[in-house]
């Protein structure tokens, strides 16, 4: 169970990381581009335009401990 | 040789340069910042791996759901190049420890003893992506030999040709390898971050389903506009850091 628990435990840090949100983000994304591309809508902006957003407020939060201590 | 012969291996020796230039970046990428050793099992891992999918299923390779692929190693590649670009930022804007990598790659690696994974010395983020964008290339490269040698009735020429675009890409990572070890340390990972993350952002995107303008020549948009963002991020918090008294170095 405790080797269960770490293994689980370094697949979490190794996929996700230091912020969750990234990774959240990246999911929905993805999601959202094949949605859109499903619905014959025009998607390559929606990869580019999550980069921009989840990298600018991932480093905004990270160099705001404030907001950090808030989430 | 025929004119068709001619047009036939040069379609396929561009295409597949394409490709193997983008295996060759990530290969690069990680084994210059992280481990070579590790990079090179994964290549080997990679290409084992498509060896025996291509004996094992042959011409009907081309059934495989390559999008789905795309959709997994791009959204892997992107997590992980986000959180590459994210530290990378900090560390260039001086709000992040210059050289805790190491610690929290050994960190990585003791939680991955507890659990009785992976042998020692291996670094499983070189050995990952370097598998993943190795194995996803090499498939691809495998489908432009099938598709564009199966229609001109010559898959022969078409796996030639594929051979001669890898072999010199790799030749070309080989003498270039050198001078990027040379690179600070900081900027290489800085570059390393927005390549995965322009990389992944491009796979992702095009295994879900979405168009690129222009194809493949859309990464020549993406990696400069991934550098200038990522640039002007450092240039803000360096201004914001100057215009205010340092909240100290973060942990994140």
């Amino acid at each position: 169970m405790t080797r269960l628990r770490a293994l689980l435990g370094f697949s979490w840090d190794f996929v996700v990381g230091d912020d969750w949100r990234i990774a959240a983000g990246v999911t929905g994304a993805l999601a959202a581009t094949a949605i859109a591309a499903g619905a014959g809508v025009s998607a390559w902006w929606i990869l580019p335009a999550a980069v921009a957003a989840l990298l600018s407020f991932s480093v905004w939060r990270a160099a705001n401990p404030g907001a950090r201590d808030r989430a | 040789m025929s004119a068709t012969e001619l047009g036939l291996a040069l379609s396929v020796f561009l295409a597949c340069t394409v490709e193997a230039v983008e295996a060759l970046t990530i290969v690069l990428a990680v084994g210059v910042t992280r481990s070579w050793r590790s990079t090179f099992i994964g290549v080997g891992a990679a290409a084992l791996l498509l060896a025996a999918v291509i004996a094992g299923l042959g011409p009907a390779l081309t059934a495989l759901p390559i999008d789905a692929l795309r959709v997994a190693v791009g959204g892997l590649l992107l997590v992980f190049g986000l959180q590459w670009l994210r530290k990378a930022i900090l560390r260039a804007a001086g709000l992040k420890a210059r050289h805790d990598e190491e610690a929290a790659f050994g960190t990585e690696i003791a939680a991955a003893r507890q659990a009785g994974e992976p042998p020692a010395g291996l670094d499983p983020y070189s050995f990952t992506i370097a598998f993943k964008g190795v194995f996803l290339e090499g498939l691809e490269v495998v489908f432009i030999v099938l598709t564009f040698g199966a229609n001109q009735h010559d898959v022969g020429l078409a796996a030639a040709a594929a051979a001669a675009a890898v072999i010199a890409v790799t030749l070309v990572g080989i003498a270039v390898h050198a001078p990027l070890a040379r690179v600070p340390e900081n900027t290489m990972k800085f570059c390393v971050g927005v390549m995965l993350t322009s990389f992944g952002a491009f796979w992702g995107g095009e295994g879900a389903g979405a168009n690129w303008p222009g194809g493949d020549a859309a990464l020549l948009v993406i990696i400069p506009a991934t550098l200038a963002l990522s640039i002007a991020l450092v240039a803000r918090l360096r201004s914001r850091a100057a215009a205010a008294p340092p909240a100290g170095v973060v942990n994140a």
